[in-house]
């Protein structure tokens, strides 16, 4: 048996599933737990494997000669190109980090094996690029939350509609041709991206569902990956990603301004999430090499930073409950190293300089300013305003009290170990950049390639 | 001759790498959870800082020797992509790394380290059992590099890294004693005008990137030393930038509208008064004005400009200054008063290129004296009540300068100056609550939209606060520090 022999990707998608049945027969929190972290261990391991095997040649797309699907399917389903092959293995680093995050009071809340399946089912998108079994990736991938929103006799009306809307588009955008496809097809993306006007489902969903299942439906910014494998290959004609950049820039600026104001934390993290998840949209409008290059690295790094934001929150969550933004906290005192975490995901996420944001959004400002000079001001208008939000939660949360509690809540091992992960990918993102932008600008220029020349 | 020039360059490693051991040093135990007890924080604050200060000496006494007055450390390009289209297309993106050490940066670096150096020591004997200790001398190393690295940018984008770490360490370091509100407010208020100033720069950064193809400043301003450069931009695009840039530097300086911050900045330690607000941070606008003499050479009106800002920023406050009641209030606006007159130097440098000596000689010289005036503060208010308790009554308080104006205009003056000229209330009702006020009613309708569509009748969610405790005793340092 060589190396290239083994299943690797498949493995990386088939032992959460697996995991999803053992773990879904455990009644135990904590055992489900334990389970639940060897099972995305493995499974990010497995994905690491994957992408190592890809960049060295030894797997040219991620597939092997002993792969089930394509004997079931008659041709190959899940592949590794340069666009796919970094996202997978920090889509399975996300879902470790949020299952090694959780905390023991939340651990009865939570249904590790959705996590687990939804892991699957996300891993899977990222290493799929036939649009028709991209569709029915994306379509499965919006039901988990639905399940649990209604498990939790939340409000589920303003998830289904939008999601209903963006489920019809991409069908009809499927079943058409040409510019009509095109249309229905960046109506579909702008629907699951969240952009303005049809935003609400993902403050919605971080206002009811569970923080992990938000976290893990929105942070990898799936609308980016079905606009590159969907709407840019058809080819879209001008306007179709014109719209898609206006559209991303208002919302990333609306979104900014929003999450300046909030008084809610997780409606804070919705915002700044969206304000982020639309700028890489941005980019990927502006359809020069350099803001594609800078749209795919900040992708990468939103994912990592913007990951460890909400998962920072949601440790707070997890000792103070829900947290407002109305009045100062005081958390500093009894959580310091959660604020030190909190503090350098924020600033990682807004591109702070040695963090891995930074290259990347200097990248997209400058083939911004280089496209359109209005698109670059309003980069860096929301750039500003991210910084402004970030700062002003910290503030809010950690300081201007002193928050004394009975019982410990500093930060546990297992928080600590995902803490020092995030660091390390930050940091070394921010002060080894070159490696994380060039891999971009590999499957940027893939990406242009693809524009060019349909079909191909 | 190699030898010398491998020296030079291993001591221009040293100048940059001092700030960064600094960093690794308190930061890197501190996130694992165990930080350096003070006395190993001093230790390593004294050793790295006296390492990059005799470094950079030795660059200094190097440069005068051997006559070589632009030595150049390129560090190679952080990242560097190239596109090679079928269409012949070309598309090329680098973020050069290099720094050099000229008639500018050097004594600016020097100043740097021996000012940090001086108020290190100081803040390690005030700061002491403080709980918040190890967070001090971890912002002040993020200030240290911060200075350093914009001292001895060679490249805009590297310029922007040093110019960003300096705007982070001092909002935090205004909010240090965190416990109280009053100084988080105003860390925050700091914050919103720094991110203003950081996206002027960046815009700067980026249009210059756009219009020359490179962010280098030998490229931008030519290959001459200081001050001696000339730039390839047109007059016109040298205006766009210049003027951007003059925001930039209004922000970081406290220079008219922008000035409502330094007061405020004073709510933190008093040594990170001292060295931050007071002699360094405050200054590196003007520096940023200075590095880019090359564009006021070019451009008329871009000189005009910062001649009136720095005439109207001296007199406001100075009339300011004469009102104030605390003493860091005071020696903050003395401080603003001295930074506009540099700038208003900075511009006739124009007209007559020598300024730019005088300006530099100018925040040298005044950057120390405000340093040991900040530093002398606290003592010298104990000084004075010993000497009034020892005469038995109030020493004699002359009337102030505003008691000299004309009667029509006295009461005036004083409203315009108790009011610190408006400035803040201006940037308040006419930016901030605009601002606010459309976004809370945009938040409003969405909750509605949210609540329509849900089929809920309250939109509105009530979270409960973490109940925090608000009425602690304060530190004796807190107690100490005299509220801006």
């Amino acid at each position: 048996m060589t190396f290239a022999s083994i299943p690797w990707l498949e493995l990386a998608i088939a032992v959460p599933l697996v995991g999803a049945v053992v773990v879904s027969r455990l009644r135990d929190p904590l055992s489900a737990s334990r389970w639940s972290l060897t099972f995305t261990g493995l499974a990010l391991a497995c994905s690491i494997v994957a992408w190592i095997g890809f960049l060295l040649g030894l797997t040219p797309d991620g597939s092997s000669t002993q792969d089930i699907l394509p004997r079931l399917f008659g041709r190959k389903v899940l592949l590794l190109d340069v666009l796919s092959a970094p996202l997978v293995p920090l889509v399975a680093l996300l879902h470790f980090l949020t299952v090694l995050g959780t905390a023991r009071t939340k651990m009865s809340r939570i249904s590790f094996s959705r996590i687990l399946a939804g892991e699957a089912i996300r891993l899977a998108t990222f290493a799929c690029a036939v649009p028709f079994d991209l569709s029915v990736l994306l379509i499965l991938g919006v039901l988990l939350p639905y399940f649990e929103l209604r498990e939790r006799q939340r409000p589920t009306r303003v998830y289904l509609i939008h999601m209903g809307m963006f489920v019809g588009l991409l069908v009809v955008g499927l079943a058409t041709s040409g510019e009509v496809s095109a249309a229905f097809l960046m109506g579909a993306v702008l629907v699951r991206s969240g952009t303005i006007l049809v935003h609400v489902w993902v403050t919605d969903l971080f206002e009811n569902a569970s923080f992990a299942t938000a976290l893990l439906a929105v942070v990898p910014i799936t609308g980016m990956y079905a606009a590159l494998r969907l709407v840019l290959p058809v080819p879209a004609p001008n306007w179709v990603l014109q719209g898609i950049g206006a559209a991303s820039m208002i919302t990333a600026v609306y979104a900014a301004g929003m999450a300046v104001i909030q008084t809610d934390a997780r409606r804070f993290f919705a915002f700044v999430l969206l304000s982020h998840s639309s700028l890489v949209l941005v980019g990927m409008e502006l359809h020069t090499i350099i803001s594609l290059t800078g749209a795919l690295a900040l992708w990468g790094s939103v994912i990592v930073s913007i990951g460890g934001f909400g998962l920072t929150l949601r440790a707070l969550e997890a000792r103070y409950g829900r947290l407002s933004l109305t009045d100062f906290c005081g958390l500093y005192a009894t959580s310091p190293a959660l604020a030190v975490c909190f503090l350098l995901t924020g600033l990682a996420s807004v591109g702070f300089p040695g963090t891995s944001g930074f290259v990347a959004a200097e990248l997209l400002v400058d083939g911004a300013v280089s496209a359109n000079p209005v698109v670059g001001f309003a980069v860096i208008v929301t750039a500003a305003l991210n910084g402004v939000a970030v700062l002003r939660a910290y503030f809010l949360l950690f300081t201007g009290a002193r928050h004394q509690a009975s019982v410990p809540l500093r930060i546990t091992i297992r928080e600590r170990v995902a803490v020092l992960t995030l660091t390390a990918l930050i940091l070394g993102g921010g002060f080894f950049p070159q490696v994380f932008i060039a891999s971009s600008h590999r499957a940027a220029e893939a990406s242009a390639i693809v524009t060019r020349a349909p079909g191909e | 001759m190699s030898n010398a020039t491998d020296l030079v360059h291993f001591l221009a490693s040293l100048v940059l790498a001092a700030p960064a051991i600094l960093i690794a040093m308190l930061g890197i135990p501190s996130l694992l959870g165990y930080p350096l007890s003070e006395r190993e924080s001093d230790r390593a604050c004294r050793s790295t800082v006296a390492l990059g200060l005799f470094a950079s000496i030795g660059v200094l006494i190097w440069m005068l020797a051997t006559d070589n007055r632009h030595v150049v450390i390129d560090l190679g390009n952080w990242v560097s992509i190239q596109h090679e289209g079928e269409g012949g297309e070309h598309a090329h993106y680098h973020f050069a790394v290099k720094f050099e050490f000229d008639r500018l940066s050097i004594p600016l670096a020097i100043l740097s380290f021996a000012l940090i150096g001086i108020i290190g020591a100081f803040a390690s004997k005030y700061m002491h059992r403080e709980s918040g200790y190890n967070r001090f001398f971890v912002q002040y190393a993020l200030f240290l590099a911060g200075m350093v690295i914009a001292s001895l940018a060679d490249t805009i984008e590297t310029l922007f890294l040093g110019w960003e770490l300096v705007g982070l360490s001092s909002a935090l370091l205004v909010a240090f004693f965190q416990e109280r509100p009053a100084p988080c407010r105003n860390g925050l208020r700091v914050w919103v005008v720094y991110r203003v100033s950081d996206a002027a720069l960046l815009f700067a950064a980026v249009t210059l990137h756009h219009m020359t193809g490179e962010g280098d400043f030998d490229r931008l301003l030519g290959t001459e030393s200081w001050p001696h450069g000339q730039t390839a931009l047109t007059q016109w695009h040298a205006l766009v930038v210049g003027l951007l840039l003059v925001l930039a530097a209004a922000g970081k300086s406290a220079l008219v509208p922008f000035s409502g911050w330094l007061p405020r900045a004073m709510e933190g330690p008093t040594p990170s008064s001292a060295v931050f607000y007071g002699a360094l941070s405050v200054h590196l606008g003007a520096f940023l004005l200075l590095r880019m003499s090359p564009l006021i050479t070019t451009s008329v009106w871009l000189a005009g400009v910062i001649v009136a800002l720095g005439l109207v920023t001296a007199v406001y406050a100075y009339l300011v200054g004469t009102v104030q009641t605390d003493i860091k209030s005071a020696l903050s606006f003395a401080s603003l008063a001295q930074v506009g007159i540099i700038v208003v130097e900075i511009g006739l440098g124009h007209w007559v290129p020598f300024m730019w000596y005088v300006a530099l000689t100018h925040l040298i010289g005044h950057a120390c004296l405000r340093t040991l005036q900040f530093v002398r503060a606290p003592s010298l208010l104990r000084d004075y009540h010993e000497l009034e308790n020892a005469i038995g009554s109030r020493l004699p308080c002359p009337p102030g300068p505003l008691a000299a104006a004309p009667l029509r205009v006295r009461g005036w003056l004083y409203r315009f100056a108790l009011e610190r000229g408006y400035l803040d209330a201006l940037l308040t009702d006419y930016i901030v609550q605009p601002f606010v006020g459309l976004f809370r009613w945009f938040d409003r309708l969405e909750r509605r939209w949210s609540a329509f569509l849900n089929g809920t009748r309250s939109p509105e969610q009530k979270i409960p606060v973490p109940k925090p405790e608000t009425s602690l005793p304060l530190s004796p340092v807190v107690k100490e520090e005299v509220h801006a």
